[in-house]
């Protein structure tokens, strides 16, 4: 496989050379010897990432396993980066089938107000935490950018890194959310096939395909710190989608050196909208998935969000993983608003439910520190 | 033999500095302290949370210690001179180890900015030591600006993979005043000892003690290796010859004249 360098291109533009690419036929191809020359080889190919998601490659999970925490406690240490979710609105006007958000969900819509966004700051904070990334759905009129730079400055107040995971913005309203603090950029293209992203992402502004694809590029060339992508595993092939995300990852850590690149492989919960994952990925598929990430970019982040169960995470953690969710709630103001009341509906359904106290202890237990604290504002 | 290091009107008997990152529990690194009789201790200031009761790092760094805060994170000069001053603002003192990286793949530090960020740091009363990539020249201009030290990486940070730049940092010892601390890439005592035989004024060393099975004994092998590096290199290492001596030498008919 001949792979142009990343020279003046967009992500998009970059990847269309691997649009002819029939990753079931390259699959076919690979052999035993090549995995195993894969974990012996220094530097690691793209083709040779895409060698590590093979059905073949499965049998070597252990070897690659034990690879991939090597390089990663090389990298990262014995620590795990702790944050939490807070949920400011579930407005929504997209209608993407996955999601309990969507604008064709009968949940109760909530927007916090600046006062709810203290008290759950004030909550948050109290456990530790300087690490916060705050949610909405997407509604321009409900949750405006003003009142989105609003909730960051009342943030800022409590925390010393903040990131957002909202809808995809223009450039120049990244290089605002900037300066008023934000330094890290959480957006999930979902699903990369251009074919399926049409069928799943209904109506609203979602729908644009390459407007999401490129918000990191634009995030990230206003001087973003953090960019975290991912896919939201469930609605096409994993093998194709990890391909892209992982040289995406590539891409941005290649055109952006100075930034650092996170990813996140969801799989799709149980939710309001009742969807049901198109595609099969097993608890196999994503330690695959895990430790073919750290061999082939040993310097990216890979969080790991509550979605998983508390045995599962725990497991996957010495295989790659960098950063956990701790404290987690997908219900906007599920921190303290909603406690013990009427709850407002989840995002999805949360199967780790531990405070981020027992979240610290399970961590020093396994021999990992946990790391609160890992930014200044500055 | 009495032989001090004198960095910034301090006076350090132990040669050996210790990274804290890394660490799978912050009481480890007490005990490290505690065990190699360090005195020289870099810690993040990212890492410090100073409004936390129960997690800030620097209540498990012994008293006698002096903190060199490091800049960790700074993409560029103007970051890091922030980063500093915030330092300082928030009590960690006036030594500061400047970090400046603008390629996370690899994490090598940005020698221009580096050089940019000493140069207004010194001026403001901070003990500067920049983190380089090994090059004569930019270590003179860091001199020139009021460096306190300069520190050239072994080989890419965390690599664990000895002194690869050894060519190049013997230049630079020979040719500055200021000591040379080795920071970054020394993964066994041997190859700190290694630095020490070559004239380098301390190491500093991380990933090797805090990733090793047992980071406590590890920080106790790497003292006594800097240690018997640095009588190695007082007591004046033997010459190594590269070729055996010759039995029939060819300028032998020159000293048979003389007699």
């Amino acid at each position: 496989m001949k792979v142009e360098a990343v020279v003046n291109k967009s992500f998009h533009d970059w990847f269309l050379q691997f649009k002819g690419l029939n990753i079931e036929i390259f699959f076919k191809d690979v052999t035993d010897k090549d995995i195993t020359d894969v974990l012996s080889a220094k530097e690691k190919s793209i083709e040779q990432f895409l060698t590590l998601l093979s059905p073949i490659a499965e049998k070597y999970l252990e070897d690659m396993a034990q690879t991939a925490n090597k390089l990663t406690v090389q990298n990262f240490g014995k620590t795990i980066h702790l944050y939490t979710p807070i949920y400011i609105s579930n407005y929504c006007v997209n209608n993407c089938i996955y999601c309990g958000f969507n604008l064709n969900s009968k949940i109760k819509r909530k927007k916090l107000t600046l006062e709810e966004v203290a008290e759950e700051a004030k909550f948050i904070g109290s456990t530790g935490l300087r690490h916060i990334l705050v949610l909405t759905g997407e509604s321009r009129e409900e949750t405006p950018l003003p009142y989105i730079k609003d909730c960051i400055k009342i943030l800022k107040k409590k925390f010393t890194s903040i990131s957002i995971e909202i809808y995809a913005l223009k450039g120049r309203e990244y290089e605002e959310l900037i300066k008023i603090g934000v330094d890290g950029l959480t957006i999930y293209q979902e699903v990369y096939d251009k074919h399926i992203y049409d069928q799943v992402h209904l109506s609203g502004p979602k729908k644009d395909y390459l407007f999401r694809l490129e918000a990191p590029e634009r995030a990230l060339s206003k001087g973003m710190r953090c960019a975290n992508i991912g896919a939201l595993l469930g609605l096409n092939d994993w093998r194709k989608e990890v391909f892209m995300l992982g040289i995406h990852a590539k891409y941005l850590q290649d055109n952006f050196t100075d930034a650092e690149i996170s990813i996140s492989i969801p799989r799709i919960r149980k939710n309001a909208s009742r969807f049901e994952p198109v595609c099969d990925v097993t608890d196999i598929n994503v330690a695959q998935i895990v430790v073919a990430l750290r061999i082939f970019l040993p310097r990216v982040g890979i969080t790991l969000s509550t979605r998983e169960s508390p045995e599962f995470r725990e497991n996957l953690i010495p295989l790659g993983i960098t950063r956990i969710s701790a404290g987690s709630t997908t219900v906007v103001g599920g921190h303290t608003i909603y406690e013990g009341g009427g709850k407002s509906p989840e995002q999805f359904e949360i199967l780790d439910e531990r405070g981020v106290n027992e979240i610290k202890v399970m961590l020093e237990s396994k021999g990992y520190q946990p790391v609160l604290k890992d930014w200044v504002s500055l | 033999m009495k032989d001090s290091l004198i960095i910034g009107g301090k006076t350090i008997t132990n040669r050996l500095f210790v990274g804290t990152g890394k660490f799978e529990n912050k009481k480890i690194i007490k005990n490290v302290l505690d065990e190699s009789k360090a005195e020289v201790v870099t810690v993040a200031l990212r890492r410090i949370d100073m409004e936390s009761k129960k997690e800030n790092i620097l209540d498990y760094i012994p008293k006698h210690c002096i903190l060199m805060t490091n800049t960790s994170g700074a993409r560029n000069a103007k970051e890091a001179i922030r980063i500093a001053r915030l330092a300082r603002a928030a009590g960690c003192g006036n030594w500061i180890k400047i970090e400046v990286i603008s390629d996370n793949k690899y994490l090598f530090p940005d020698n221009y900015e580096t050089l940019k960020a000493t140069e207004v740091l010194s001026k403001e009363g901070f003990v500067v030591f920049p983190y380089v990539n090994p090059d004569l020249i930019i270590s003179r201009q860091l001199e020139k600006s009021g460096a306190a030290a300069v520190m050239p990486l072994g080989s890419p940070i965390g690599t664990n993979r000895g002194l690869r730049t050894k060519e190049i940092v013997r230049i630079i010892v020979k040719e500055l005043t200021i000591p040379v601390i080795v920071d970054a890439g020394i993964g066994k005592p041997s190859e700190a000892a290694e630095c020490m035989e070559l004239g380098c004024g301390a190491v500093l060393v991380n990933t090797a003690i805090a990733t090793a099975d047992n980071p406590v004994g590890m920080a106790e092998a790497f003292s006594k290796a800097v240690e018997a590096g640095r009588i190695a290199y007082l007591s004046g290492l033997a010459i190594s010859l590269d070729r055996a001596r010759a039995s029939s030498p060819l300028t032998g008919f020159l000293r048979s004249n003389e007699s």
